[in-house]
């Protein structure tokens, strides 16, 4: 158990910088948007299938496009996706809705519909096997006693990036103000002159853009399918809450804890990861409900 | 002289109802006996336990806007506990221990998560599914040290009679909570949660009662759909699917009266059947694209949308008997 510990958390940590990318991704999208997407996973499911698409091919078109550079074509082709499904879908909802929470029920509904009409889709393209291909970054890394395998460092260093790419575009930048100042108060916003249907379709579709890129990320080194995505919505829900609503920084380290605990917990007993986790939520919860860094 | 005519000069009019039911209970009871397949049976059967499914879900969800996305953990629990009890103790048994272990499990989820913030307990009733199955499937293989269970299968008029006393029994019990303090209480906290809470409402004892008693139903309909399998894999049995028809049909029908979950379920069981025969690569397609637009269109769900119609209808006879009576001032 000791001699192993190393390994274990440090494969921890390289799950974790994954699953805070997924939840900073949904972070903006509630945080912001106020859409509390449950369809997150059904997101990352295309982003990762987008990529094994353009890398092995469509039937008789040719794919070839490595995994690295198909990010550029997973992330904005969703980020369309998701600033359309914003302007159209949930703008409407918004401007119809008595109250904000009415509008956070209903969009909660839309988006538990979303799931069931892009995970079909997804079907009917790709036939729902699951599937995998073999990339040539993905050679074993022997290290601290356990072998790494170099795609999920790569994934890694990326996830990692991207955050921090991020962190600096909302806190340096003129339209990042003006997500910070919409994530606030989204009417008094829109008075001082913020086009506020166009931040909150913007955050939406950054959502949707960053879940696409974390979908590609684990298209490298871990098997996928057309249901992925339910699993790691949930896993992104608990880290975001766990570091709390609205905070960029919670979710990162939001992502290394439950990494690090989904690990060790699979370590003694994979079949005990989704209990261990809702463990740990049930505990934050009672303890602490705004999350590490929350408001 | 035709039927209407009869019926309203020769039936009070606060008869028509209670009437309708009458005749209604009377078909569906008498159904086996003239129903003819057993595949007759089973859709209405199934019919019948997504109207206990979908009336239990909006007794809760529909009146007090918090959105359990847990049917299917609760429904699961009823199956996975027939797997259990099944080969051990009679049906009746096995019913009551699902109904009771549901209503336990509610009851805790609830004392947890219906203290805190709505989307809280959104959060977790979504992900409950995926936790108990997971517990279920090692439960299954690390305690009992088994994969699945078979077990010997009820007959279709047995699981027919069952859930017609279910849907029965949820409907009569909803209506009775509706018009019990404890269906005001429901109702204010959906209004205005702390308004409620003010006016001396314990919002939470109500909360967490009513959903447990909500679970209570949907166990039952586990335990009696899995009573008709003939192997239960856990695995298998929780499925987000469970939950999502029953909130479709819920907000299809309408959740502000009564009746608008038990004909949005009718019509949605019917409806599935259809396609699912028809088109089995589409149909779950098509019911996220219908979930989407009722809830952008018609979010009053059909009974929404009875009041705009007899306005509508209104409207034009009204219009009509103006143009009859002075149609030189139609224009005026």
């Amino acid at each position: 158990m000791i001699e192993a510990l190393p390994g274990v958390l440090i494969n921890g940590c390289l799950v974790g910088g994954v699953l805070a990318l997924i939840a900073l991704a949904l972070n903006i999208q509630y945080g912001v948007g106020r859409v509390f997407n449950i369809a997150h996973g059904e997101f990352i499911m295309l982003g990762a299938f987008i990529t094994y698409t353009v890398y092995v091919g469509y039937g008789a078109v040719a794919g070839g496009i490595d995994p690295l550079i198909s990010l550029a074509i997973s992330g904005p082709l969703l980020f369309i996706v998701g600033f359309v499904l914003y302007r159209t879908l949930f703008t409407s909802l918004r401007t119809r809705a008595p109250s904000p929470a009415a509008f956070e029920g209903n969009s909660l509904l839309a988006a538990f519909g979303l799931i069931f009409v892009i995970q079909n889709v997804a079907i009917l393209i790709w036939t729902g096997r699951t599937r995998a291909y073999n990339w040539e970054y993905d050679f074993p890394v022997p290290f601290a006693g356990t072998v790494f395998r170099f795609s999920q460092i790569i994934a890694f260093a990326l996830a990692i990036v991207i955050g921090i790419v991020f962190y600096i575009f909302v806190n340096r930048t003129r339209l990042g103000k003006a997500i910070r100042a919409a994530a606030q108060d989204p009417a008094t916003a829109g008075l001082m002159g913020i086009n506020i249907n166009m931040v909150l379709a913007l955050c939406f579709g950054f959502g949707a853009l960053l879940a696409g890129i974390a979908g590609s990320l684990l298209s490298m080194y871990s098997s996928i399918s057309e249901v992925m995505g339910l699993g790691y919505a949930i896993g992104a829900i608990i880290v975001m809450v766990l570091g709390g609503l609205g905070s960029i920084p919670g979710s990162f380290i939001g992502g290394f804890i439950i990494g690090i605990i989904g690990s060790i917990v699979t370590y003694v007993e994979p079949a005990l990861v989704v209990p261990a986790y809702y463990a740990l939520f049930l505990i934050l919860l009672l303890v602490r409900p705004q999350g590490l860094l929350g408001k | 002289m035709d039927i209407a005519t009869f019926i309203s000069r020769f039936i009070p009019r606060k008869l028509w109802v209670p009437g309708f039911l009458l005749v209604l209970l009377i078909v569906l009871a008498t159904l086996p006996s003239y129903a003819g397949s057993n595949r007759i049976l089973f859709l209405s059967a199934t019919t019948l336990m997504y109207i206990a499914l979908a009336v239990s879900w909006a007794m809760f969800s529909g009146t007090t806007g918090y959105m359990s996305l847990a049917v299917a953990a609760f429904f699961g629990i009823g199956i996975y506990t027939t797997a259990i009890l099944r080969p051990l103790v009679p049906l009746g048994v096995v019913f009551t221990a699902a109904g009771i272990v549901s209503f336990l499990i509610a009851l805790l989820v609830g004392l947890v998560t219906l203290r805190l913030k709505g989307i809280y307990f959104a959060i977790f009733t979504f992900g409950l599914v995926v936790l108990i199955g997971q517990l279920a499937v090692y439960y299954d293989i690390h305690v009992l040290g088994v994969k699945g269970h078979p077990v010997a299968p009820t007959t279709y008029p047995i699981m027919y009679y069952c859930m017609l006393g279910l849907a029965v029994a949820t409907v009569l019990v909803v209506y009775l909570i509706r018009r019990s303090r404890l269906g005001l209480a429901l109702l204010s906290i959906g209004g205005n949660e702390e308004a409620a809470a003010h006016m001396g409402v314990n919002t939470t004892m109500v909360k967490v009662l009513s959903f447990a008693i909500s679970a209570i139903f949907m166990g039952i309909a586990g335990a009696i759909f899995g009573a008709r399998q003939s192997f239960i894999d856990p695995g298998a049995t929780f499925s987000v699917g469970y939950s999502f028809s029953p909130v479709l049909m819920a907000v299809f029908g309408g959740m502000g009266q009564l009746y608008g979950p038990v004909i949005g379920a009718a019509i949605f069981s019917l409806l599935d059947y259809w396609l699912s025969g028809r088109f089995p690569n589409y149909y779950a397609l098509i019911f996220g694209v219908i979930l989407v637009l009722v809830i952008l269109y018609m979010p009053g769900g059909l009974v929404g949308l009875m009041p705009k119609l007899r306005n509508g209808l209104g409207g034009v006879i009204a219009k009509l008997r103006k143009g009859n009576g002075a149609g030189q001032h139609a224009n005026t």
